[in-house]
């Protein structure tokens, strides 16, 4: 179980790590937390032959709030996310989500922006990108672009990074005054995988009814989903238990998960089912807080 | 720059200056054992899941199996047998001992350098708290409760003595 030989430069900036992907393309392979490639390495399902290590690039660990939205940099490490004042306060799905990725000693290295590169279908931080229609800043030797989240999962393991870009920062648009959000997930043991997860956010209007809903749902397929038909169906309605289990039958049904070694397609469907509803409740929860 | 089948680090390992010329595939857990001779971090699954390899670097804790040393250069490393260094057990590995928190022994330099970082950062946890922070942690001896009964013992332990020192 150790990783197959490869060669190792550390970048010492972004356009660094562009030149050097650049000019090795597929031959290299990023380097962020490592917490997923390097399992990938030691297992050899991945052999890069070069590893161009980010973790020396100065000054890309921040966490800020700006233009009513908050941007992660592409080394701030899960566990600083998790416990940073201000996500807590911005963005408390953000942290709620993490909370739930492996154990400390893995959030400890992993970082938010390398887990949505990864693209995992059951991974907790894309799923919250999603929900909030955020998206992913890439740098490249053709410039930088910010792809929304939508065109930047593209299925199992796969974004839409081109092979000489490097992904610099997530933006997550900072949700409306009013709104409640909530991440649930189910997995085996803590820790584990998720075998499904939901993020939700519910807005409350002046009225009590709900004035936008979005779901994302993790592990139901290859990319992480929006469930847009249970989203128009939630919409105008009054947050109540029947509005939720409508709302998460509906999202059970309009998703296409399928059977692997964890759980079989119905599995997955009914388990949706049953955090969609919870996940949507606890968002009107928390947005009936929000509003008081 | 161009990418290197060698790379040198200079960090240090318990408090000891260290420089090598590693393997750029070395793992930071492969670098202590087999490099250095520190046998006390233990390789178990190699995937980051088991936390037996667990180390602090610069006083975090995480998986020396998914860290490689090339990566390590200027970076402070602590293993198990930096806890007590030639001296006196730390109250943690004391109340390992006394409550018979270990039985074959392979997980718990793991469990001691998670706990070691946690109660640094928080002294006197809930029961429940304690078993979150141990959730990374694999043993498949003891059945886990005298490892929490010790990690509760040790942050007892540690509050006297910070009430002494007080």
């Amino acid at each position: 179980m150790k990783p197959a030989s490869f060669r190792y430069a550390a970048a010492r900036s972004v356009t660094e790590a562009v030149d050097l992907l650049s000019e090795h393309s597929d031959a290299a392979k990023l380097l962020a937390g490592g917490q997923s490639l390097v399992p990938m390495m030691n297992l050899r399902l991945s052999r890069p032959e070069i590893l161009i290590d980010l973790n020396r690039i100065p000054q890309k660990d921040g966490i800020y709030v700006e233009r009513g939205a908050l941007r992660v940099e592409m080394l701030a490490r899960q566990r600083s996310a998790e416990r940073s004042e201000l996500v807590r306060a911005n963005l408390p799905i953000l942290a709620e989500a993490i909370s739930q990725i492996g154990h400390s000693q893995i959030r400890s290295r992993g970082t938010l922006v390398g887990s949505c590169c990864h693209a995992d279908p059951s991974a907790e931080i894309p799923a919250v990108l999603a929900a909030v229609d955020g998206s992913v800043r890439l740098e490249g030797s053709q410039g930088l672009r910010d792809v929304p989240s939508q065109d930047f999962f593209l299925g199992f393991f796969q974004t839409a990074l081109a092979p000489d870009e490097v992904a610099t920062d997530l933006v997550f648009p900072l949700p409306p005054a009013g709104t409640g959000a909530s991440f649930l997930e189910f997995a085996r043991r803590h820790g584990d995988f998720a075998i499904v997860g939901v993020a939700a956010l519910v807005t409350l209007g002046s009225d009590g009814s709900i004035a936008r809903a979005a779901l994302a749902l993790a592990g139901v397929g290859p990319a992480c989903v929006r469930a847009s038909q249970a989203e128009a169906f939630l919409t105008g309605k009054r947050a109540e238990p029947t509005a939720f289990a409508e709302g998460a039958r509906l999202a059970s049904q309009e998703i296409e998960p399928q059977s692997d070694v964890q759980a079989s397609e119905g599995y997955r469907r009914e388990l949706a089912r049953t955090l969609v509803e919870r996940a949507l409740a606890t968002a009107a929860a928390r947005a009936v807080r929000e509003v008081a | 720059m161009e990418p290197q089948d060698r790379v040198r680090v200079q960090l240090t390992v318990n408090g000891s200056e260290v420089s090598r010329l590693v393997e750029a595939r070395r793992t930071l857990a492969d670098f202590l054992r087999d490099d250095l001779g520190l046998r006390g971090t233990h390789t178990g699954c190699e995937q980051g899941v088991c936390g037996a390899c667990t180390v602090l670097v610069d006083g975090v804790a995480m998986r020396s199996c998914l860290t490689f040393a090339a990566q390590l250069d200027g970076a402070a490393v602590q293993t198990v047998e930096g806890l007590a260094g030639d001296g006196d057990l730390t109250p943690l590995q004391e109340a390992f001992r006394r409550r018979h928190a270990l039985q074959c022994g392979y997980c718990t330099p793991g469990f001691l350098m998670t706990a070691t970082e946690f109660l640094r950062e928080n002294p006197s946890p809930s029961e429940q708290e304690i078993r979150t922070a141990l959730s990374g942690q694999i043993c498949r001896c003891t059945g886990y409760e005298n490892i929490v009964q010790a990690v509760r013992e040790a942050a007892g332990t540690l509050q006297a003595d910070q009430r002494r020192q007080a």
